[in-house]
């Protein structure tokens, strides 16, 4: 008979950084390696900066276009990996089992959070250095206070999204996450004030967009990098958004 | 027999009096369904224990409140001498599970996955001595989603070894496995027990738990109802035991009354089938031949079997009343 049970030392864990940090590098890896969240991730926020610099649609808006269209597209990144790609992977992880899976191994529910949370920052990092260098080919020069204010505001973002993301992805079932989350990136995308300022639409929609979590946080990282502020008003909104929609997810979100 | 069991010294998981409601449900005007009214259980080490019962008896409820997946609405768990609903990772990583759809995700190929879960623990087995042992090398370069469910069982128990845990819950382990699969997972448990792990499996096949468990716990609409050893459950209705049928088809309206005697009753069970049950002897054998050739009549086919295991388990179920009072027992929706 074989001693593979019978010599090795009992179960256990490895220690709580060494499994997060496991688990975020293992969902990062498979967030890129997937084909359709890279076109997410990477190819379409950057046809959008192309797009927002070579076309006329911000001119008057500030000195430079691409100075104007790197900010909101950061923060599009955010909402790209964070809710819609971390919403559809958890969605489908959800209804094969593996959350259930994993959260009896050591690893656990809330490790496997902090998991999705860390492959969250390692993507968007990722994003961030890729359209930073390719905008700055392009033109542009943010200020260095304008840097260290537009960071943490886009990783505050980025837990809003991935917060809201879950809740979807928790609730209901992965084909509407799929449908849910691709629809509210187009729209947010498109009319949500997070690459378009909200001063580009009605005084109507732009009242309504200021409310929105993609309106506040296109409105802080543009304060944050054109102007080198925090716009109060934008921080506060994001702050409740990423609160409710964690306490949201942490009451509603359904393991099996 | 005892429903309500004593902590014993070598028990690795004790389950008293456990309760679960689940809802509200919509369809019950927001009410709380029961789905387990009453179960109790030990599972000890170096022992293989079964929870018995048919499509949803509760035993899948049952063993996912034990290893803390589900929360319990009354009733008390003990898991290696802890709550499972507020267990720790030292816990965790002392318990196996294999759970009944798998849990792997689809994109993931075999032997990447399993060495993802072996970095969760500090002291894991050798993934590639696992992957050996259970024939996963063949298709480790293959993802998840194209193998075959018996392949994919067999990634699922090899990640719920990896911490070499002393408690292992293996749900519905048989389904979906070729032979050669079954074969293989059934040596790996009796192996497991062998080292002294306590498992805890769920099957509804009767086969499965008379080839593996020590100890049996049949559960039926979310009660434990009777519990023993293979033998000892059997034991409970010898007279079942000598049971056995001959089914003949022939022309209907045939009068039958020859055939049947004190310890045979025979009926027509639909036109021009017919059904011989009882403790049938080589006598009755030849009593049907004369009554064949007596009446001119030729059966277009026999079916002779020995009434099955699991009919004297559902047998089991159905009759025995549960041992201990609950005043739940008659009311499964609450509130």
């Amino acid at each position: 008979m074989s001693t593979l049970f019978h010599d090795a030392p009992a179960g256990l864990p490895a220690s709580l950084p060494r499994r997060v940090l496991n688990q975020g590098r293992y969902e990062a890896a498979a967030m890129l390696r997937n084909g359709e969240q890279l076109v997410l991730m990477i190819v379409m926020p950057l046809l959008g900066l192309v797009a927002l610099a070579v076309t006329p649609i911000l001119n008057g808006m500030g000195d430079s276009r691409i100075n104007i269209a790197t900010p909101g597209i950061l923060a599009l990144c955010a909402l790209s990996t964070a809710f819609t790609g971390q919403g559809i992977a958890t969605g489908f992880d959800r209804r094969y089992g593996v959350l259930r899976f994993l959260s009896t191994t050591p690893l656990g529910k809330a490790g496997l959070i902090a998991g999705k949370v860390i492959a969250v920052l390692v993507a968007l990092a990722i994003q961030v250095a890729i359209i930073s260098t390719v905008a700055a080919f392009m033109g542009w020069r943010p200020s260095a206070a304008g840097v260290a204010l537009g960071i943490p505001l886009l990783i505050l973002g980025a837990a809003t999204f991935t917060a809201l993301g879950l809740l979807i992805a928790g609730t209901v079932r992965p084909e509407a996450t799929l449908a849910i989350t691709n629809l509210g990136w187009i729209l947010l995308a498109a009319l949500g004030g997070i690459v378009l300022p909200a001063a580009k639409f009605s005084a109507t929609m732009a009242g309504i967009v200021a409310w929105l979590p993609s309106g506040a946080l296109g409105t802080l990282m543009r304060a944050a990098l054109l102007q080198g502020r925090i716009d109060v008003f934008s921080i506060v909104i994001l702050l409740a958004w990423a609160v409710a929609g964690s306490i949201a997810a942490i009451k509603w979100f359904k393991w099996n | 027999m005892t429903l309500t069991p004593n902590s014993a010294p070598d028990a690795a998981l004790v389950i008293t009096g456990l309760v679960k409601d689940v809802g509200p449900i919509p369809a019950l005007d927001g009410r709380m369904k029961r789905i387990i009214s009453n179960i109790s259980l030990q599972a000890r080490f170096g022992e293989v224990t079964a929870l018995l019962g048919a499509n949803g008896a509760g035993k899948t409820t049952t063993i996912e409140c034990a290893q803390g997946l589900q929360n319990r609405t009354a009733g008390t768990i003990s898991l290696l001498g802890q709550d499972p609903e507020n267990a720790g990772a030292a816990l965790r990583a002392r318990v196996g599970v294999m759970l009944q759809d798998g849990g792997l995700p689809p994109a993931a190929r075999p032997v990447a996955l399993l060495r993802h879960v072996a970095r969760l623990y500090s002291n894991p087995l050798s993934v590639d001595a696992l992957v050996d042992r259970l024939g996963i090398a063949e298709f480790s370069a293959t993802t998840i989603r194209r193998l075959s469910g018996g392949q994919k069982q067999r990634v699922a128990l090899a990640a719920s070894l990896l911490g070499n845990p002393e408690v292992l819950f293996l749900d519905e382990p048989s389904a979906g496995l070729d032979p050669q699969s079954r074969l293989m997972v059934f040596e790996l448990i009796r192996e497991l027990r062998d080292a002294g792990k306590a498992i805890v499996l769920t099957t509804h096949l009767l086969d499965d738990a008379q080839r593996l468990a020590d100890y049996v716990y049949i559960v039926n609409h979310g009660e434990s109802v009777t519990e023993g050893t293979v033998p000892e459950l059997l034991s409970q209705s010898t007279a079942s035991q000598s049971q056995r049928t001959m089914t003949f088809e022939a022309g209907p309206g045939l009068d039958t009354s020859a055939l049947a005697h004190e310890h045979v009753h025979c009926e027509e069970t639909r036109p021009g089938s017919y059904r011989l049950a009882g403790a049938l002897e080589p006598a009755d054998l030849a009593r049907f031949g004369q009554w064949c050739a007596r009446l001119g009549v030729m059966p277009t086919s026999v079916h002779l079997a020995s009434q099955s295991l699991e009919d004297v388990f559902l047998a089991i179920a159905a009759s025995r009343e549960p041992a201990t009072v609950k005043p739940h027992a008659l009311k499964t929706e609450i509130r």
